[in-house]
């Protein structure tokens, strides 16, 4: 399982770092983001790889976890 | 799906509220220009002294505060900075003076398009050319590392300011500048380029509109999202012009344009490269700013610095077409982001970059 800190990058490498992760972990990956628009972004991607997606706050951060 | 209507929805609104501000003064498409606007209140402010180009556009205020208030009302106001603000203040600069020899940011682009103004398709294709250069990059790992979070106060700071020079405007203070005849004379009344700011300012905020993350999302994901909101704007602004008798198709004697191609294209090809190395179009770092993101206040300074001197230093084009310095300056510019790109991408230097590393 692939983790992924992806807390104060800007765009779109956030979605970037997802594509990478799921290439070298295609069953699943946690992501972690710091903004709304990283979220939207990196879910949106995700969803079109067809994953499942799970949230959970981790404080100021939200933790992404995608499935197949 | 809800994100989609809101980012169609904003496009079509931006469209529509361009056209309806030239109807009520500013230059013709140029309703909104976030390059020109940043460029008249560098004039306004006295940084340069173009007398055709001075004036405090509200516009600008209204975007900042709209996308702050709007932010802070949903809780994504965020204080966040510190990704390398020194290259950032130097990419502003240099887009700006890529939009100048152009005459216009991606936003005006889009607008000189809905009005038929065939010299910013030739821009548009430096545009994607420039988008896909930065792609590439991003590709080899580019990054300008991480931000962090700072004080709420310096958050704070950007919208403050744009507030406080919004005071002196309407207080009519008389160090200001104002151009007497150009572009920089024909505007809207004050608070309607205020309210129009604002809404649009709001409606970016809450859908992320971005005219290079539409190019770029579709050449890197295969992702029309940001897209859909750059094709509503042509939309809805070009049956705007259609309908207020503005259309006019053809290369010739546009207004506030030229006719030098190369120059179009290169210009735009320095805008769309050092937009995807910013992550985001002039608006949208108007937008962040407005947000929190003091990393883009910092870009947002070095485009307003990157406009006095384009206009110090003879680089911006006029309507007769780009200057001499203005072309030296373009193959500098070119330069510098090159540099930029190949110092921050992992595959070519020694840098780590936060992308390629997994643990």
């Amino acid at each position: 399982m692939e983790k992924v800190d992806a807390r104060g990058i800007s765009c779109p490498q956030p979605v970037l770092m997802a594509k990478n992760a799921i290439e070298k972990s295609p069953e699943g990956i946690d992501i972690l983001v710091d903004n709304n628009t990283a979220k939207n972004n990196v879910s949106r991607f995700l969803k079109n790889q067809g994953y499942k997606l799970e949230y959970e706050n981790e404080g100021e951060d939200i933790l992404i976890k995608a499935r197949k | 799906m809800k994100e989609k209507k809101s980012i169609l929805l904003t496009g079509a609104i931006t469209g529509l509220i361009a056209v309806l501000l030239v109807h009520f003064g500013n230059p013709k498409n140029m309703g909104f220009c976030i390059a020109c606007f940043i460029r008249d209140i560098a004039g306004g402010i006295g940084l340069h002294s173009a007398p055709i180009v001075q004036y405090v556009r509200p516009e600008i205020v209204g975007l900042v505060i709209g996308a702050f208030l709007v932010s802070v009302a949903n809780k994504e106001f965020k204080t966040k900075g510190g990704s390398s603000p020194f290259t950032r203040f130097i990419l502003g600069m240099v887009v700006m003076i890529g939009a100048l020899v152009f005459l216009g940011c991606p936003l005006r682009m889009v607008l000189r398009i809905a009005g038929g103004d065939l010299n910013a398709i030739v821009g548009l294709v430096g545009f994607v050319v420039g988008i896909f250069i930065g792609v590439f990059f991003l590709n080899k790992g580019f990054s300008l590392k991480r931000n962090y979070t700072l004080s709420s106060f310096e958050g704070y700071l950007f919208p403050i300011t744009n507030f406080l020079l919004f005071i002196l405007l309407v207080a009519g203070f008389s160090m200001l500048h104002f151009s007497e005849e150009g572009p920089g004379s024909m505007h809207a009344p004050i608070w309607i380029s205020l309210i129009a700011g604002l809404i649009v300012g709001a409606l970016a905020q809450r859908s992320r509109l971005c005219m290079v993350g539409g190019m770029r999302d579709m050449i890197m994901f295969k992702d029309s999202h940001l897209l859909s909101g750059f094709i509503a704007i042509i939309v809805v602004a070009l049956i705007g012009n259609i309908a207020f008798g503005y259309f006019k198709l053809g290369f010739a004697e546009q207004p506030v344009a030229h006719t030098d191609g190369l120059w179009n294209f290169l210009g735009m090809v320095i805008v769309g490269w050092g937009s995807v190395l910013l992550g985001g179009c002039p608006l949208r770092q108007l937008i962040l700013a407005g947000e929190g993101n003091t990393d883009s206040a910092v870009t947002v300074m070095g485009s307003l610095v990157g406009a006095a001197i384009a206009h110090n230093f003879g680089l911006a084009s006029s309507t007769s077409g780009a200057s001499p310095n203005g072309k030296v300056a373009v193959f500098i510019c070119l330069a510098v982001v090159l540099a930029i790109s190949i110092a921050n991408s992992e595959a070519f230097s020694k840098e780590k970059s936060p992308i390629k590393a997994s643990n």
